[in-house]
């Protein structure tokens, strides 16, 4: 078996405020194997955004992190600055929520494809330039010799997503970050950006963490899926363990809340009641028993582990895991 | 995942796309830097004017008292004041000076004067404001309030007490006056790094591996060259004035070196019977001020890459 390419360990991140410490990520332990894309899902707020910050060394000052993230054999949590540029934009890349204000809108897109090149590169411009428009090229942006010319406002949304997938890919990294990728896209545009992000991690063989509340966009790329909820990791499994073998409430009423095409009109989409928990003030035990329908007693001690389900890798954090697998199986979903 | 059905599958759909592009007319031509710059300010007629207007006197400036045949300080015995002429178009000052050749020099010296402030101010403040708005913290606590305290401190009266002891030179004047001007712009840079260090493209500036200085210097001042520009073109009118008003009250530039205050000051007495000779300099003085203005405003425009009305 192959080491894990990113090795992440009860990873916390707690941010001062004046209202009191907010723990946006509590003890997040997860791998990601070299190739493998993993999935990070959850709604608003359950801190998936701020692992992934975290692992970057992104965060504000103000932000106290503890725990580890060891990739390819070097820890990144409180790494010094010098290091982590050098692993920065070359062997993590990372492709952000919005393209419109992720790139510099007084700079051409070749210009700062180039500048991501020539930061880690020893290259002549000319070669950087030639390399900026073969990227170009390779996520789908037509005309790239004269498009790479223009600046960001020149290009339509869809056209920026796939520039910035071009930059993540500029140096070959070893794993990708994707941070909401098509959240802020057009829905006729985010499936064409969802090729371009499978196109760029097959063609570079990079790992990818991907973060998302859609769960469409888990099934068409994901291996491997985290479900989360109140800066936890609920569950954790292969895909097809986490569609098909669900074994925890909070991921059944996400696959609840989606709309299926082949539905019949009866057929109500069921919401999560309630709203997700204030992380400054955790209800007792399970965090998410005030909005479970399984919720019994026992929930209301202490919060359950993350326990295995059928001895795999498919791992979930529920007191009621058989009771989740029975109304998976009489479920239409 | 990657089977052949959905390469397959991608490969079409981004063709498809690539074409959908290429019909929607997307190709709006790579026009350089430069040239759209030039495309969206020539939108502006009076910036235009403003432009061949402020380079024809600046030419007019520097190579008349050189065409001419006298000097500022050569004075025409039997001459003083005399009336325009043909060998005086200006006149002559009451000591038989040539009155053109002292108002070009005057304004040589003036517009020195006032580009050196703008340049002096604009660095000063550039660089303090940058640095406070990016650091934040302690650094920003500092320096905001060194530069609140260059704001408060009552500017005529520092330039009085200071010109006595300091004043009279060309350059000592304008780098009094750009020790008082710098915190305008230190406050409008500061601002400005407070807004861009929080834009994801700074974030994504440093998640390619950036450095603080080149987060600062490549990727966010270049955003914020509009508002400077526009600031240091303002400080060049602002400064034209603010020299000739201290030059007249004969704290600025010392006579016999003409500046366009101090010739404004001989003939502040000669109002009612000579206008013209206090009006000339005068005029320079506005021409210069209203001219700086209405360039800074386009250039704002022009140096705006977002901005739409070049295409």
């Amino acid at each position: 078996m192959t080491a894990p390419l990113l090795s992440v360990k009860d990873l916390s991140v707690t941010f001062r405020s004046d209202d009191g410490d907010l723990t946006a990520v509590r003890g997040m332990s997860f791998d990601v194997m070299p190739g493998e894309v993993l999935a990070v899902v959850g709604e608003s707020g359950s801190g998936k955004s701020v692992t992934s910050l975290a692992i970057m060394g992104l965060l504000p000052r103000s932000a106290r992190v503890s725990g580890s993230a060891m990739f390819d054999g070097r820890e990144l949590i409180g790494a010094d600055l010098k290091q982590l540029r050098k692993i920065r934009g070359k062997d993590i890349a990372m492709i952000f929520q919005d393209p419109m204000t992720a790139l510099n809108p007084v700079f051409t897109i070749g210009s700062q494809i180039v500048e991501a090149i020539t930061l880690h590169n020893d290259m002549s411009d000319k070669a950087a330039w030639e390399r900026a428009t073969e990227l170009l090229n390779l996520v789908g942006i037509p005309d790239p010799k004269r498009r790479v010319k223009l600046y960001p406002h020149e290009y339509s949304g869809g056209m920026r997503q796939r520039a910035m997938i071009a930059m993540a890919m500029a140096n070959e990294p070893k794993l990708l970050i994707a941070d909401e990728p098509t959240t802020a896209l057009d829905v006729t545009i985010q499936a064409q950006v969802l090729q371009v992000i499978r196109k760029a991690q097959a063609v570079t063989g990079a790992a990818m963490v991907l973060i998302t509340h859609d769960l469409g966009v888990v099934a068409g790329l994901a291996d491997r899926v985290n479900v989360m909820y109140a800066g936890a990791v609920f569950e954790s499994g292969d895909i097809d363990d986490i569609f098909y073998r669900t074994a925890n409430p909070y991921t059944l009423g996400l696959l609840g809340s989606i709309p299926i095409l082949t539905a019949r009109v009866s057929d109500k989409l069921t919401p999560i009641p309630g709203a997700p928990p204030n992380l400054r003030r955790l209800p007792e035990g399970c965090p998410f028993r005030p909005r479970c329908v399984f919720a019994t007693e026992v929930c209301h001690g202490s919060e359950p582990d993350l326990m295995a389900v059928n001895g795999g890798r498919h791992r979930s954090r529920c007191y009621h895991i058989d009771k989740v697998a029975e109304a998976r199986a009489g479920s239409t979903v | 995942m990657t089977d052949l059905g959905s390469r397959q599958q991608l490969e079409m759909a981004i063709e498809a796309e690539a074409a959908a592009l290429e019909a929607e007319g997307l190709d709006i031509e790579a026009r350089s830097m430069r040239r759209q710059t030039w495309d969206r300010f020539r939108k502006h007629p009076v910036a235009v004017v403003s432009l061949f207007l402020l380079l024809a006197l600046t030419t007019a400036f520097w190579v008349g008292p050189w065409l001419s045949p006298y000097t500022y300080d050569q004075v025409l015995a039997g001459l003083p004041n005399e009336g325009p002429s043909l060998s005086h178009p200006f006149g002559t000052d009451q000591i038989g000076r040539d009155l053109m050749v002292r108002v070009f020099t005057g304004g040589q010296i003036s517009m020195t004067i006032a580009i050196v402030v703008a340049l002096l101010t604009t660095f000063i403040g550039t660089v303090i404001g940058a640095v406070a708005g990016f650091f934040g913290g302690w650094v920003d606590n500092v320096l905001s309030a060194l530069t609140n305290l260059f704001l408060i401190v009552p500017g005529l009266l520092v330039l009085l007490v200071v010109a006595i002891k300091w004043g009279g030179g060309v350059y000592s004047t304008a780098v009094i006056l750009a020790l008082l001007a710098w915190p305008v712009i230190a406050r409008v840079v500061r601002g400005l790094f407070i807004q861009f260090k929080e834009q994801e493209f700074v974030q994504a500036a440093i998640a390619a591996g950036a450095k603080p200085g080149r987060i600062m210097f490549r990727h966010i001042i270049p955003n914020t060259f509009g508002p400077i520009i526009v600031n240091a073109t303002l400080a060049v009118g602002a400064a034209i004035v603010i020299e000739s008003t201290l030059s007249f009250l004969g704290l600025g530039v010392r006579p016999p070196t003409p500046s366009l205050g101090n010739i404004i000051q001989d003939y502040r007495g000669a109002i009612d019977s000579d206008p013209t000779k206090v009006l000339l300099p005068g005029l320079f003085v506005v021409l210069i001020t209203l001219c700086a203005n209405f360039l800074g405003d386009a250039l704002r425009d022009a140096l705006d890459p977002t901005s739409r009305r070049g295409h």
